[in-house]
């Protein structure tokens, strides 16, 4: 919400700066994004009177201007403006001044000519001709500016002179005589040869004596490009373009140009939160200007004098067959229009708030929807066939072409205001474009409503089209407010000139408001806030903000739907008493014990070792492409591709939750790949969604995925983080075992992956990354991968530990290497290895695995040291070699390896 | 014989002193004091003397023995701590190559800051809840009093997962508060931190998925003053003491009164850039009195109970923690950013 504090200053007198300003607003509820002070770019720029023009010597186009710009001596300053006159009043950026944009002026030469400035356009000026519509400029075809565009077949030839045919009734005049009429028009007086003198008053403002002119003797009017069916390029200089030529009244040579253009005011931009609807108007934030600064609030009973011809009831009448969703509907009628521009104050204060100036009817409306927070409509009443408003609900699929000229399919749950025969508008959102204001409007009713927010943000929702009114009406709107808005358009009506306002009011009331009446407790406030501020300053607070308050019972107004209870009285009172003087104290009470659940504590623990092994933690999007899981290889109609499906998603790249983390995980491996990071190892405990949880909702499991590729990186180092991670949490019963035949297990490369077990339970899933996954996330290195379940590592999770006593004895080691045939595994020896031995093995290291010179092809040798002692005693020689010997024949036996 | 001892002594003290080596000296040792040592030699021809000399020359061929082998073992030492001296000498490195390098990770920074807001919370007896993502509208919206009507409810706003907008990607961790109403015992002080959800475009400041951090404490007391000691206590710990705060109003659903809370802008200290759009302050959090319809939603009496609540968005907050420039790096966990952390 922009606020004009020009606007403001009409309601509170309010002389703070813009920063103290926004401070102390902020402070009290009305938070300020920024402020602008509209003129701030602009320097040095003032009004200037035309004494003199002289044709540049060394130009075709330009023109030597001598101005009085309220110095004692005239200042010269060049233009390629044709568009001005001797006695014109134009902005004159002077020397060393700035305009919009950061430009800076300065004096210099054109062309051998001093320029001590420059003529501003509105462009310059950061306007346009909205802002100030008598500014448009018509050009005419001026034929000394004519450009062939073939140098070989000119249209019109080079040495014309008055008086010469330049096409049917269209001749050459040479202009004898300009005169500029004060509104934009000139008189003039032109040779057009043997046929005599012509004088035409004309638009066209680029005309000077001396220029000649195609002139069309059957219309007696000078030719425009578009009359001549010419080109720009074959009128270079004959443009809509040039000096903004004002038109102000009481302006003078040397006056300052930021009043003038309206770049005096200044803006605060407010974000004003859903509850307060009611701030969303200049009088609303006055409200609270006033009672956050201590001034009164200078409010206005609008006064409509009326007397229009007609009877209201005779031409209008309003019917509300939706009632539930109108709590309240006002009209009055305007008759004997006249559009035209508003006038500058108006178009300069709608323009500060950001709303951009139509005509005089529209634009009092939407003045109107900024002062009172009320939006209006007006119609054609010419359109409001039968002259009667019907507020209904539109038919289903029932159609609506609005004012921005697109065509609506409306449904049953929509409401719309028509006549007898059709919707003219769309309530609360927009007018239809069959009874739009238009220049030949006559009568006009203004409609000044009160509609369900509900339906009217659910209409605009689902037609894609929020509006200023509809973002207003969504809030919930005070119904009180309708009459006194649609007052105040009749008075402006009557203020601009703008039409003859009939009397009377139509005002249909389906909903009676009761006031809120609330209980001041200001024991209980104080209870609430820990202040302890007296019951007399409450009062006075809740005053300011124009709350009734008589005894104990507080009234609260009507356009403050928002306070309900106690507590949004403390709210009040806290606002203005000052949130910053609320003291800071520290909670009492009982005591309460923090700390982590024995579920958190693993979570760290696990983050901590995953660190440890070099793994950097990553955060990644819980929602995934539906894709993904074809780019990991899951096959077709795997249940576990069943994921939540979110039904208006951002795109489809975010469209489904996540039921493996591996996607992710893959994905910003890939990225760091292609951002060429050499080695990289990461980690996630992040949630995956399964569907079938409580209430409908998922079984959110958590996941710890480490990802991983570059230097030292195969199965092994892979492996030797999944066992870190057991050993850390001193997991029961571990094993690794070869994929379990599960369809995610396509994933990984068939040779190159394991599951790992804690006794019957499932872990998870780690290895190197099927290649063609790989490829389909454009890498072509081995990424490596583990998957596994926080849920099965927390039941996996061991006792806490417990001393055992380091050994008393010595111990004898002894190495072996056996041959046995390739697909014995390692996993097998060791375990035949364990079996064989008689009480005294302790520990069972792998350390080489050879193949080559001295195997047969087909085997391989496989190397371990052995650990062996007793607990009680000194080992001898023998014991031990009894032990090995043991070990050696479990091992040939039962898996044919035999020692090497 | 006594010339002959004298003699032996001066020339093995002499020999001993000149000795260079360990092996030099076990040579003079034999050569002296062996078996078949020049000393012994010695030793071996008292027999020949007479009983009344014996004793004297006895004495005196110990004490150079004494002398003798007390000179031995100081050159010994010596020669250990000049052979030791140089062995060190030789073995002495570059200390300017660098370490064996070790590969550690690196917490994520957005765990890094949540994990300090976690810690300054456990102190003050706050337990940490865990919640689900995928939440109810009645626990996102309805018990937290954002009715129907709600503009966070809408689907531009809000993921759903029904047509009925029933179940959703909650779009606060605010459920939990409600969750712990209905499920712990009062008083209650928590924070709930987690990811949460909403319809925003990818840009530097915007993600569809963010995290927040909730806090709620329900006691018998309680006051608006309380939020404001503790939320100070935990931006002090945050950002160092003497951070200064300012409290504004402002509106949530289910807080009444409700606030935000800024810290001075610690760039321009409060006179306005840049960073802080010029206001000297940026905004941290929202928070509030939990709204007496809320704690009755969840069957907790206002009249009895009072309680105060926050939420805290951590990606900025780590944002900031870190002067990290640009949103989208927290998601795109390239290394070189993570293991600047």
């Amino acid at each position: 919400m922009n606020l004009s504090r020009k606007w403001l200053r009409e309601f509170v007198s309010v002389d703070a700066n813009d920063k103290a300003f926004a401070g102390a607003m902020t402070l009290s509820g009305s938070k300020v994004e920024l402020t602008h002070d509209l003129g701030a770019e602009i320097s040095n720029v003032v009004v200037g009177r035309i004494l003199s023009m002289e044709r540049h010597p060394n130009s075709d186009h330009m023109w030597i201007c001598q101005l009085d710009v309220g110095r004692d001596e005239p200042v010269q300053i060049v233009t390629g403006a044709w568009n001005i006159h001797t006695g014109d009043l134009v902005p004159v950026a002077l020397h060393k001044s700035s305009l919009p944009g950061g430009k800076k002026i300065e004096k210099g030469k054109l062309r051998g000519e001093l320029s001590n400035g420059m003529l501003c356009s509105l462009k310059e000026l950061n306007l346009d001709e909205r802002d100030f519509p008598y500014a448009v400029i018509t050009p005419a075809a001026l034929l000394n500016d004519y450009k062939p565009l073939d140098p070989e077949k000119p249209s019109i030839p080079a040495g014309i002179q008055a008086g010469d045919k330049v096409s049917g009734p269209v001749v050459c005049a040479k202009m004898l005589e300009v005169m500029p009429l004060g509104d934009g028009a000139f008189h003039t007086c032109a040779d057009i040869g043997p046929d005599g003198t012509v004088c035409p008053d004309t638009p066209c403002s680029n005309l000077h004596v001396g220029d000649l002119v195609a002139y069309n003797t059957k219309t007696d009017r000078y030719c425009t490009l578009e009359d001549l069916h010419a080109q720009q390029a074959e009128f270079p200089h004959c443009i809509p373009d040039g000096i903004f030529v004002l038109q102000e009244e009481g302006v003078k040579p040397g006056d300052d140009i930021k009043p003038v253009i309206g770049a005096d005011d200044h803006v605060v931009e407010f974000e004003i939160t859903p509850n307060r609807p009611d701030c969303l108007s200049v009088i609303g934030l006055a409200r609270e200007a006033s009672a956050t600064f201590g001034q009164p609030l200078n409010l206005h009973t609008p006064e409509v004098k009326g007397g229009g011809p007609g009877v209201l009831t005779d031409l209008l009448d309003v019917e509300t067959p939706a009632a539930d969703l109108c709590p309240r509907y006002t009209a009055r009628m305007v008759r004997n229009v006249k559009i035209a521009p508003s006038p500058k104050w108006m178009r300069e204060r709608l323009r500060a708030m950001g709303v951009r100036p139509i005509n005089n009817i529209v634009d009092i409306t939407n003045y109107v929807m900024l002062e009172y927070g009320q939006p209006m409509h007006a119609f054609d009443y010419r359109y409001v066939k039968g002259g009667h408003i019907i507020v209904r609900r539109a038919e289903e699929g029932e159609e609506l072409t609005t004012l921005d000229g697109n065509v609506r399919k409306l449904t049953a749950n929509m409401l719309v205001i028509a006549d007898e025969h059709r919707a003219v508008g769309l309530a609360g959102i927009m007018g239809g474009l069959n009874s739009e204001i238009v220049s030949d409007t006559v009568d006009v009713v203004f409609e000044s409503a009160n509609f369900d927010g509900t339906t009217i943000r659910k209409t605009a929702l689902a037609l894609g089209m929020r509006t200023e009114a509809s973002a207003k009406y969504e809030k919930g709107l005070d119904p009180l407010n309708t009459l006194p808005a649609v007052n105040r358009a009749c008075e402006l009506v009557e203020l601009l000139g703008a039409g003859e306002v009939v009397d009377g009011v139509i005002d249909i009331l389906n909903y009676v408001p009761q006031p809120t009446v609330l209980k001041l407790e200001p024991e209980k406030i104080n209870t609430l806030l820990g202040t302890g501020i007296p019951e007399a300053e409450m009062v006075r607070i809740l005053r300011s903000l124009d709350f009734g308050v008589e005894g104990d019972q507080v009234t609260v107004p009507s356009w403050r739907g928002d306070v309900l209870r106690m507590a949004d009285l403390a709210e009040e009172v806290a606002r203005f008493y000052g949130y910053n003087n609320i003291p800071a104290t520290l909670m009492r009470g009982q005591t309460t014990q923090g700390g982590y659940s024995p579920a958190q504590e693993l979570e760290r623990s696990l983050g901590a070792v995953c660190r440890a092994c070099g793994y950097d933690e990553i955060i990644t999007y819980s929602f995934i492409s539906p894709t993904c899981y074809d780019k990991i290889l899951w096959p077709a109609g795997y249940h576990a591709r069943k994921s939540f499906q979110i039904l208006n998603p951002l795109g489809e790249d975010t469209s489904i939750m996540r039921t493996t983390t591996l996607p992710s995980m893959l994905e910003i491996l890939a990225r760091n790949y292609n951002y060429r990071n050499k080695t990289v190892r990461l980690y996630e405990l992040g949630r995956i969604y399964l569907p079938g949880g409580e209430d409908g909702l998922a079984n959110e499991a958590k996941v710890l995925t480490l990802g991983a590729y570059g230097e030292d990186m195969d199965f092994f180092t892979m492996k030797g983080a999944v066992e870190a991670i057991l050993r850390d949490i001193r997991a029961k019963d571990v094993r690794f075992e070869g994929p379990a035949g599960a369809p995610s297990d396509a994933s990984y490369h068939p040779g190159r992956c394991a599951t790992v077990w804690s006794g019957s339970n499932c872990i998870g899933m780690f290895g190197q990354i099927h290649p063609l996954v790989a490829r389909n996330y454009g890498v072509d290195a081995e990424l490596y991968c583990a998957e596994l379940s926080f849920d099965e590592l927390a039941l996996a999770k061991g006792p806490d530990p417990e001393y055992v006593p380091l050994p008393k004895f010595p111990a004898v080691t002894r190495d072996i290497a056996v041959v046995c045939d390739e697909a014995v595994t390692v996993g097998a020896l060791k375990e035949g290895i364990r079996r064989g031995a008689q009480g005294l093995l302790k520990e069972v290291t792998l350390f080489d695995i050879y193949r080559g010179k001295g195997i047969p092809e087909g085997k391989k040798s496989v190397a371990f040291n052995l650990v062996l002692r007793a607990d009680d005693r000194s080992l001898t020689s023998e014991e031990a070699d009894a032990d090995v010997a043991s070990i050696l024949s479990l091992l040939e036996q039962e898996l044919g390896a035999v020692l090497r | 014989m006594k010339e002959q001892l004298a003699n032996i002594r001066t020339e093995a003290l002499a020999a001993f002193a000149g000795a260079g080596s360990a092996q030099d000296l076990d040579a003079l040792r034999v050569k002296y004091l062996g078996k078949k040592g020049e000393l012994t030699a010695v030793l071996k021809s008292m027999g020949r003397l007479s009983p009344e000399e014996r004793p004297a020359m006895g004495q005196l061929a110990n004490e150079v023995r004494a002398a003798l082998e007390h000179a031995l073992e100081e050159q010994g030492k010596r020669l250990e701590a000049q052979a030791l001296e140089e062995r060190l000498k030789a073995e002495a490195v570059d200390v300017t190559i660098p370490g064996k390098p070790v590969k550690l990770g690196h917490k994520h920074p957005m765990y890094l800051a949540l994990d300090e807001i976690k810690d300054i919370f456990i102190g003050m007896g706050f337990t940490v809840l865990d919640g689900p993502e995928i939440e109810l509208a009645e626990y996102n919206f309805d018990k937290l009093n954002a009715d129907e009507g709600h503009p966070s409810r809408d689907w531009s706003d809000t993921f759903y997962f029904d047509t009925d907008s029933r179940v959703m990607l909650r779009s606060q961790t605010s459920p939990m508060q409600v969750r712990a109403m209905e499920t712990m015992e009062l008083p209650i002080r928590i924070i709930a931190p987690g990811r949460v959800y909403r319809k925003d475009e990818v840009d530097a400041t915007h993600s569809p998925m963010f995290h927040q951090v909730e806090g709620m404490v329900i006691d018998k007391g309680v006051t608006m003053a309380d939020l404001k000691g503790t939320l100070n206590t935990v931006v002090e710990r945050l950002y160092g003491k003497g951070t200064k705060t300012r409290f504004r109003p402002h509106h949530f659903p289910f807080t009444e009164p409700s606030c935000e809370m800024d810290v001075q802008c610690h760039k321009c200290g409060g006179v306005g850039c840049p960073t802080c759009k010029g206001e000297g302050w940026i905004e941290l959090l929202g928070a509030g009195m939990i709204h007496p319809r809320v704690l009755e939603m969840s069957g907790i009496d206002p009249e009895v109970w009072s309680g105060w609540a926050f939420g805290i968005g951590l990606e900025r907050t780590a944002m900031r923690r870190f002067k990290i420039a640009d949103l989208r790096l927290i998601f795109e966990n390239d290394v070189r950013f993570l293991e600047q952390f």
